[in-house]
């Protein structure tokens, strides 16, 4: 199990009476992009945050890059990447502020900054905005340029919490062009999304219905197992199972 | 270290590049020590007073001539029957009302002793009180002189101590006040508003999923706020000793300790209201109902506590700007020694060492 980028064992979530999420198992490989859904108020937020350590377990295993999650968090926090729902760089920061104080944050050398930084720019094409403040930058860019301050430290794992929402398909296309450097780099990516068509972008998925895992495989093999054309239908037949209310 | 520095460095750009924010936090305490030092004042200044005199002689004479001249106070009326009193506040350009005794002068020479009736204006305590305390210095200094002039004890009745602040300057009053709200406003009032803007926009998220140790995320943001607090109670000094000719006369030293001490529960206070609320704007309202009022209102800036009822007493106990403004007066106008703000500095300490565990406890290393 150890060579598993990810690998939970029954891992549940109880606020009171209310279980988040509900005994969910599964694995993760080394380098595989693997999409992470469910309807609103399935349980996948909070999931995501027992990975990342931002949230503790009730019951059941989890292992992220190798640490517990419930015994070694801050351990788990220096190998993993994560991308909020919410846009998470500093809008009244400059675009190489923000790379250096991420950098500093995971204890990157001032030397290894500076050239990561410059490699980064290069690679986004955002050289001769390196001195704009983000608050100015156009929100494909900025989404673009959190993704890149997410993997800025080379994690082992990274999570894209919703990471395209709100942004136009052509730069979702870059995007995803981006996902795949960080993939074939060997970065696992663990994402979310509520648009079908990325699904398909992904290696595997799963689907979370009321805090469980209700299905669990490749894109192909769930269309031909659920007999549809799309990543929308077998979406659509297992929500519509959903007894909880989305919040 | 290297986490700690550069984000440190992060909190001051925030800071620097709100130039509004900034500005206000610069000019906040000069513009309070100057409205309180000057415009709202309870100093006064050529107050209107009637004189009811049935004796009309020397010494009552001397004594009016010198309220007169005095730059407090002008006669206005001279008054002829004792009934009209009653009349003459009612127009409300007579602010006291002075009444000689019958035979002033004889009582005062033959029996060393005379009576002299003040009626001030009620409606308000502060200023009733401000103006009797004025005639009764002017009184007072009468009384001296005529004991320096016959060597025999007089007296003329009422006498009314004053201790510490004779001419009742009210700058003496306001400018630990004005202390005690600058520094808590700043210190608490954003350090928790940084805090809570972090949550609001989700970038806290990402730091707590990063290997930074959340007490660090705190003391990173306290750090630029501290700064500015010191810059703050520098510019209030600087401009109470040479602007306002409020002395410092006790010891520099201990006012500093003490300041600082204050500066803790400020920054523990905005770190724990932090943790209870989730908008930038419930942060502010927070702040400003939860401390700036019992400020304003408890903690003997603008009202006297003695003067409160009981149950507000109590209350004021709490507010740590009370104690924190009663011991500022005391070294700063007083001057005295270490032993007198020792209670005090006590207090202080014990609320700074307890909210800061509340506030760390509270503090969530998790989100959920």
């Amino acid at each position: 199990m150890e060579d598993k980028a990810i690998y939970t064992e029954n891992l549940t979530k109880r606020f009171g009476n209310f279980t988040a999420v509900d005994q969910i198992s599964f694995e993760v490989e080394k380098g595989e992009i693997f999409g992470f859904l469910g309807a609103n108020g399935a349980g996948k937020t909070t999931a995501m945050r027992m990975l990342c350590g931002l949230s503790h377990p009730t019951s059941g295993k989890g292992n992220v890059a190798g640490f517990d999650i419930a015994r070694e968090p801050e351990k788990v926090k220096q190998n993993i990447g994560y991308m909020s729902q919410k846009f998470s760089l500093y809008e009244d920061l400059k675009v190489w502020e923000n790379l250096r104080l991420f950098g500093g944050i995971y204890g990157m050398k001032s030397k290894e900054i500076a050239v990561k930084t410059d490699e980064v720019l290069q690679e986004l094409e955002l050289e001769r905005e390196r001195e704009t403040l983000v608050k100015s930058l156009p929100l494909g860019w900025k989404q673009k340029l959190s993704f890149s301050v997410s993997i800025f430290h080379e994690p082992k794992v990274v999570f894209l919490d919703e990471p395209t929402g709100g942004v136009d398909p052509v730069t979702r296309r870059q995007f995803w062009e981006l996902i795949y450097q960080a993939a074939e780099r060997g970065i696992t990516v663990f994402v979310t999304t509520h648009y079908m068509d990325e699904a398909e972008y992904c290696n595997r998925v799963s689907i979370m219905v009321d805090g469980k895992i209700e299905a669990l495989d490749t894109p192909k093999n769930l269309r031909q197992q659920f007999e549809v054309s799309t990543m929308d239908d077998v979406f659509q037949q297992l929500a519509r199972r959903a007894t909880r209310k989305a919040d | 270290m290297k986490q700690f520095r550069s984000f440190v460095r992060k909190e001051y750009y925030h800071i620097f590049r709100d130039k509004r924010t900034m500005l206000i936090l610069l000019a906040m305490p000069i513009v309070q020590i100057l409205l309180f030092g000057f415009a709202i004042t309870t100093e006064v200044k050529d107050v209107k007073v009637a004189v009811f005199d049935p004796s009309k002689d020397a010494s009552t004479q001397r004594i009016k001539e010198r309220i007169n001249t005095s730059e407090y106070f002008t006669i206005a009326e001279e008054l002829t029957n004792i009934d009209q009193i009653n009349d003459i506040f009612k127009y409300g350009k007579i602010n006291l009302v002075i009444v000689f005794s019958e035979n002033f002068a004889e009582n005062l020479l033959h029996t060393g002793e005379a009576k002299v009736q003040l009626i001030a204006d009620g409606t308000d305590p502060n200023q009733a009180s401000t103006l009797t305390g004025y005639v009764s210095g002017i009184l007072g200094s009468y009384q001296q002189e005529l004991m320096e002039q016959y060597q025999v004890p007089f007296q003329i009745i009422p006498e009314t101590r004053m201790l510490y602040n004779p001419q009742l300057k009210s700058a003496y009053n306001f400018v630990p006040g004005v202390m005690g709200l600058i520094l808590m406003l700043i210190c608490a009032m954003m350090t928790s508003i940084a805090i809570v803007r972090e949550k609001e926009t989700g970038t806290m998220e990402v730091l707590l999923s990063s290997p930074m140790k959340p007490i660090y995320i705190i003391l990173a943001k306290a750090v630029p706020y501290f700064t500015l607090s010191i810059v703050n109670l520098i510019t209030i000094l600087l401009l109470s000793v040479f602007v306002l000719g409020v002395p410092v006369s006790g010891s520099l030293f201990w006012l500093a300790i003490l300041s600082l001490l204050f500066v803790f529960v400020a920054l523990a206070l905005g770190l724990f209201i932090s943790t209870l609320v989730n908008t930038q704007m419930a942060a502010m309202l927070a702040s400003g109902m939860g401390l700036m009022m019992p400020i304003m209102l408890l903690s003997g800036m603008m009202f006297p506590i003695e003067s409160m009822p009981p149950v507000l007493q109590w209350v004021s106990a709490i507010v740590p700007a009370r104690w924190y403004i009663e011991a500022v007066k005391k070294i700063m106008i007083q001057g005295v020694e270490l032993q007198y703000i020792a209670k005090e500095l006590v207090i202080i300490g014990v609320m700074a060492i307890s909210l800061i565990m509340l506030a760390l406890s509270k503090f969530k290393t998790r989100l959920s």
